[in-house]
């Protein structure tokens, strides 16, 4: 049974990671289930409807935005050429490199009474007082929904880009042929075919809405998420808090069901006819302009003037904002960044090859299971991981009491907690992305590969590895990016004097002196971009 | 000794028996067909020969060695055997020769570059030695993925469509090279089709299954004439039964008249059916007795006209000489052959 | 087997060895709010400090750690948070002369659990141009409807008004809270949003025209260049000067249960509490301190002197959780 034994192998190792990283989901489950109802109870009758009401609304109004933002330039640049787009392609992702708190808070400062669009409206038009004249407050739900959607759009427009591209360009000649426009043929054909790769982005958005934090915050619209930490850390009660975690899981866990099923209906996909660069539509005139235009305002609005803003204030408050403590938070938000990108990766490495060499009905539990961290928001994410750990330090001790050494906190007070959390939190992301060049491998090659005199460990090393380099690219740098900007676990997890970029810049945005830092904050931005960069540049390699 | 030997194997996979009590015997240097549509459980069998699952009950031996049976089961890798694949399943990442040394990995360096010279040299795609699969036409990849197969000289050879997906032009000249190569190289073979064209064309024996089980097994020939059930000549040919009365051993009685039958049959007395192929029917100007013709197409040498007799349609060829004169009734009449009855 | 791993552990981790003076703190208030007196204190005593800051969750992560913890003292920047470490058992009693000759009884536990440490005035801010100044303000008045529109806040949920709501149910009791509460929420100006000092700048905007807020936001203000017009443009009131005077809220200390620096530790709360200390709070960051006698600094002493409601902020802090559920019963910050 030779065979058999090596698959225990891994099957043991999947959900050994599957138990770690759900852990603490569990563990919150648990406390939840505790008595004292009493604080839920109040909440239920008073609040919490239109905490659900909020979130709801917040979270349809930002996927449908992103769609409205990203679907069009999806299409646009991945079959058409016009001006400048060679740029824009890589350009229009750059938003992902920056927190939402960030551009919550500068667009704040820009439209606020005392914001330089106000002032200018104001001079222009000579009005006085508020009562002059109406302008939209930002610091509202619609307000966030536009925050979120600019910055989580690219998550779609990447996802539908590149399902777009390896899109037999054969279906639509055949569209066209039977007479529609590039406008239906998109409806009728691209957008169907590509509608896995469409839902399982806006899952990703949700859930990423919902566990947004700092900016629904800021912008005091009471969601789900700012329950969960006012409950706690209000009403101090765990058991209440972790109750309305539960309702957020329910939403979640409705949202991961619906991109498995329509992730189902899709194929590996036939990449010999997939679209190059002689068979995009070539845009001229107005359609030129329009789709140039479209591209510049998305991106200025997402990306440059958050960033100029961000320049300026770097400029003017240079003396007080620039200090050597900087590279030490940027060499330790690096440093943690990559530690979880790489464990992230490795571990879903060995999930995703468990699942696909299994043969138990069970095997694509453990995958699953260790996904359902991303449900947690920061705050409850790092109580729930706190959780374990404690029990896990408190048996340390008592285990090796009476020896030389006192461990202390050796897994919850050190860096090994945030490292955990993160983990726990992004493993869904390095899943999802190293899943999905994982679905185009064909089966036939690990049948070869066997045959071949290979082993499961040999195939894995030779063939997988090799042909999942895009997906782990994608993941490293989405995990990557995502711990550069992640903050409330940072802020309650870190060990002493540990400081990231976002902790220094979340420090002065709550104090609303976001200038102070603003050299900080540049920083994660800038950080962020490089991993955009190269990814960009192997995918365009990859393609030609 | 034999090849291959499967005794009394069974598959079942959620409850469903996917092959049921096969057994086969493959001989040396022979390369047999399993055929059948698709659900019968020929991919199922070539995965089991492979190892690549275990079957819940029966023995498989490859050349001698036990490789699975109740108590023991070897992993594909160590079973000796080569695989080709309908989509190539050719290495993305590697090179044509890396390709074919991938089941090197026991041969020195020096053995190794010799074996990948001599293995480009039987498929002639020699130049073709630093391409990337992507680069090759359908043809020339599955000619790589065959050296790739034979390079570490298996026991038995696995082939799971490899023609399917290849231009309808250059298949039989592929189906032939390969053909010969493998004969070249005294490899036996298990080829799993769904096409008989292929099936005749590539095969030394063939195993027709349906529903799990081998339904016949023999060379193609007597497959053909001599189908042993319903199935089986279904399957290999067009046909189309009439009722027929067997009247005694060489004689049946239908209602196109009596057939006489070149072989002897012992159903005497029995009703049933008999399966007639288009190469038994005469059709010629005549008073009709219930055949209608539907179509006729002229290739040249021949008219093809399909007719609807017994509720059944079919296609006959007829010499361009003897035409039909399709205005006028027609008269159709089996003529004497081996008659097959199924009662 | 166990001491193998032990000696294993201790050369493969690199947790950092306790040095033998230096304390841990963790801390409520911003870094650079306390770290000048911080360091004043590792000059004069050598003891190193190391500060974990985070606005909230620091006491859950207290209790979690339980024996293990690493913190000696932990820096409140108000008193019911004092209240809720002494009441979740983790804190240990200050037992020392300094502290109690420096610190008026009321502003520290009976028992030793907590001290507070400087003492801040929730005050009302009232637009120069369009109320003027408001020496007969009370906090009642604020539900009044002449004021409808007129109202702005941060979150209720914030510590700081939450003890202010706290002190209204100690005096006035569940029911007429409630209506204070809806009256004051229907005069909000705006969804209560933003941090103190952004209530005064929506006063300068003429957004509203009262504002809730600490005393020393008002000093910080007027000492930073952008901040200075928001200052400039409102009054400090001290509410309720005319019955049982001004709301106060501290920032305070507890010493931790497990302590493992007990000694240092209770240095530095005798530091806080000492003139030099104290000085710096009263003159960096505006606050009023605990320890009388401190000269207030000269911006805030030209604020006036003012009465102080001395309910005993135990008592107040009895009412925090139902001051809480209030909040959320008119539904204020929604």
């Amino acid at each position: 049974m030779q065979s058999l034994l090596s698959l225990s192998k891994w099957q043991v190792f999947a959900w050994l990671i599957g138990v770690c990283l759900s852990a603490p989901l569990a563990f919150l489950i648990f406390e939840s289930l505790q008595g004292d109802s009493d604080v839920f109870t109040h909440l239920w009758d008073t609040v919490l409807w239109d905490y659900i009401y909020n979130t709801l609304v917040l979270i349809a109004g930002v996927l449908l935005l992103s769609c409205l933002i990203a679907l069009p330039l999806g299409w646009l640049t991945a079959y058409c050429q016009f001006p400048g787009k060679k740029y824009f392609e890589w350009a229009l992702m750059l938003p992902l490199a920056m927190p939402t708190y960030i551009i919550a808070y500068v667009y704040t400062d820009l439209f606020d009474y005392a914001g330089p669009v106000q002032i200018a409206l104001r001079e222009w038009f000579g009005w006085q007082s508020p009562d002059d004249y109406w302008f939209f407050d930002i610091r509202t739900l619609g307000g966030a929904i536009v925050m979120i959607a600019l910055v989580l759009y690219p998550y779609l427009y990447l996802i539908f880009k590149t399902a777009l591209r390896e899109q037999s360009f054969k279906l639509l000649q055949a569209s066209q042929l039977m007479g529609m426009s590039p406008l239906q043929s998109f409806f009728k054909v691209s957008l169907p075919l590509a509608r896995g790769a469409i839902v399982a982005a806006l899952a990703l958005i949700s859930m990423e809405t919902m566990a947004d934090f700092a900016t629904v915050h800021y912008f005091a619209v009471s969601t789900l998420t700012t329950a969960v930490y006012d409950t706690w850390l209000g009403y101090y009660s765990l058991t209440a808090a972790a109750k309305i975690s539960g309702i957020m899981l329910l939403f979640l866990f409705v949202a991961i069901t619906l991109e498995k099923i329509s992730r189902k209906n899709t194929t590996v996909h036939e990449r010999q006819s997939a679209v190059n660069d002689t068979h995009l539509y070539v845009l001229s005139g107005k359609y030129a302009w329009f789709a140039s235009t479209y591209c510049i305002v998305v991106l200025f609005f997402a990306f440059a003037l958050p960033i100029g803003v961000l320049v300026s204030y770097s400029i003017d408050y240079f003396d007080q904002a620039w200090n050597a403590e900087f590279f030490l938070y940027a060499w330790q938000s690096l440093k943690i960044s990559l530690w979880v990108s790489v464990i992230a990766i490795a571990l879903s490495i060995i999930v995703l090859f468990y699942q696909r060499i299994g043969e138990q009905k069970s095997k694509a539990l453990p995958g699953r299971v260790s996904s359902t961290g991303y449900a947690l928001p920061g705050t409850v994410l790092a109580i729930a991981v706190l959780l374990p750990l404690t029990l896990l330090d408190t048996k340390l001790n008592e285990w090796l009491e009476g020896t030389t050494f006192e461990p202390g906190l050796l897994f919850s007070g050190t860096i090994f907690a945030m490292v955990f959390a993160y983990v726990v939190r992004f493993y869904a992301i390095a899943q999802g992305a190293v899943e999905a060049s994982y679905v185009r491998i064909s089966p036939s090659l690990d049948m070869a590969s066997q045959s071949m005199g290979k082993n499961f460990a040999q195939m894995l090393s030779s063939v997988h590895i090799p042909l999942l380099r895009g997906g782990i690219l994608t993941a490293g740098l989405l995990v990557f990016i995502e711990c550069m900007k992640e903050l409330p676990a940072a802020l309650l997890l870190r060990p002493f004097n540990f400081e990231t970029l976002a902790t220094h810049v979340f420090q002065y945005v709550s104090d609303e002196q976001l200038e102070l830092a603003s050299i900080s904050a540049l920083f994660i931005v800038l950080v962020g971009l490089v991993p955009l960069y190269f990814v960009n540049r192997s995918m365009e390699q990859h393609n030609s | 000794m034999s090849s291959l030997s499967l005794k009394n194997l069974s598959y079942q996979y959620d409850g469903q028996k996917v092959i049921e009590n096969l057994d086969l015997e493959v001989a040396e240097n022979e390369i047999v067909c399993l055929l059948g549509a698709s659900g019968c459980g020929k991919t199922t069998t070539l995965k089991a020969v492979a190892g690549l699952l275990t079957p819940q009950q029966g023995q498989i031996v490859i050349h001698g060695k036990t490789m699975s049976n109740n108590t023991q089961f070897t992993a594909p890798q160590h079973r000796n055997i080569g695989m080709m694949f309908q989509d190539y399943a050719l290495f993305p990442h590697l090179t044509v020769a890396q390709n074919i040394a991938f089941g090197l990995s026991k041969f020195n360096k020096v053995d190794k570059q010799a074996r990948i010279n001599e293995m480009l040299e039987l498929v002639h795609l020699s130049e073709f030695a630093q391409r990337y699969p992507h680069e090759l036409s359908g043809g020339q990849q599955q000619r790589v993925a065959i050296a790739r197969a034979l390079a570490y000289k298996p026991n038995l050879l696995l082939l799971d469509e490899p023609f399917s997906n290849i231009d309808a032009q250059v298949r039989f000249q592929l189906i032939n090279d390969i053909r010969q190569i493998i004969k070249d190289q005294k490899v036996s073979a298990i080829f799993v089709s769904h096409s008989k064209e292929e099936a005749f064309a590539f095969a030394d024996k063939l195993a027709v299954m349906h529903q799990g089980k081998i339904a016949q097994f023999g060379d193609a020939k007597t497959l053909f004439e001599q189908p042993a059930c319903k199935e089986v000549a279904e399957f290999l040919g067009q046909g189309i039964y009439i009722p027929a009365q067997a009247y005694d051993k060489r004689e049946f009685i239908t209602s196109f008249g009596k057939i006489a039958s070149t072989k002897a049959s012992d159903n005497a007395q029995s009703s049933g059916q008999i399966y007639i192929r288009p190469a038994h029917i005469q059709l010629e100007n005549g008073p009709t007795n219930d055949v209608e013709i539907l179509q006729s197409r002229f290739i040249g040498t021949e008219f093809i006209y399909q007719i609807k007799v017994a509720e059944q349609i079919i296609e006959v060829p007829v010499e361009s000489e003897h035409a039909l004169n399709i205005n006028e009734p027609v008269t159709f009449k089996i003529k004497p052959h081996a008659v097959n009855f199924f009662s | 087997m166990k001491k193998a791993l032990a000696i294993l552990l201790s050369t493969v981790t690199c947790l950092p060895a306790m040095a033998a003076e230096e304390i841990n703190i963790y801390s409520f208030r911003q870094p650079f709010l306390i770290q000048p007196i911080l360091d004043d204190f590792t000059k004069h005593t050598g003891i190193k400090t190391n500060v974990v800051f985070a606005k909230k969750g620091l006491i859950e992560r207290v209790k979690r750690e339980g024996k293990h913890s690493r913190a000696d003292v932990v820096l409140t920047s108000n008193f019911s948070a004092l209240m809720q470490l002494e009441s979740m058992d983790l804190t240990q009693p200050i037992k020392s002369d300094v502290v109690t000759k420096n610190v008026p009884a009321s502003f520290r536990d009976p028992e030793g659990q907590w001290v507070a440490l400087t003492k801040r005035v929730r005050n009302v801010y009232s637009s120069k141009e369009r109320l003027g100044k408001l020496d007969a303000l009370t906090y009642e008045e604020l539900a009044d409807v002449k004021y409808k529109g007129k109202i702005c806040t941060r979150s209720g949920k914030h510590p700081y008004n939450l003890g202010l709501v706290a002190s209204m149910l100690a005096h006035h009791g569940e029911s007429e809270t409630k209506s204070w509460l809806e009256g004051v929420k229907a005069n909000l100006a705006r969804k209560p949003q933003g941090n103190d000092r952004a209530q005064v700048k929506a006063v300068k905007e003429g957004l509203c025209d009262l504002a809730l807020g600490n005393s020393y936001y008002f000093g910080k203000m007027l000492q930073d260049e952008k901040q200075k017009p928001w200052a400039d443009s409102v009054y400090i009131n001290f509410p309720n000067q005319t019955n049982r005077g001004a709301h106060l809220n501290v920032s305070g200390v507890v010493l931790t249960k497990y302590s493992k620096n007990k000694e240092n530790a209770l240095k530095l709360i005798e530091f806080m509490t000492d003139n030099k200390a104290q000085n710096m709070y009263a003159s960096m960051n505006m606050e009023y301190p605990v320890k009388p006698g401190v000269a207030l600094s000269e911006l805030v002493a030209s604020w006036g002197e003012f009465k102080e409601d001395n309910l005993p902020l135990s008592e107040i802090s009895k009412y925090r959780p139902l001051a809480l559920k209030l909040i959320d019963e008119v539904k204020f910050d929604l």
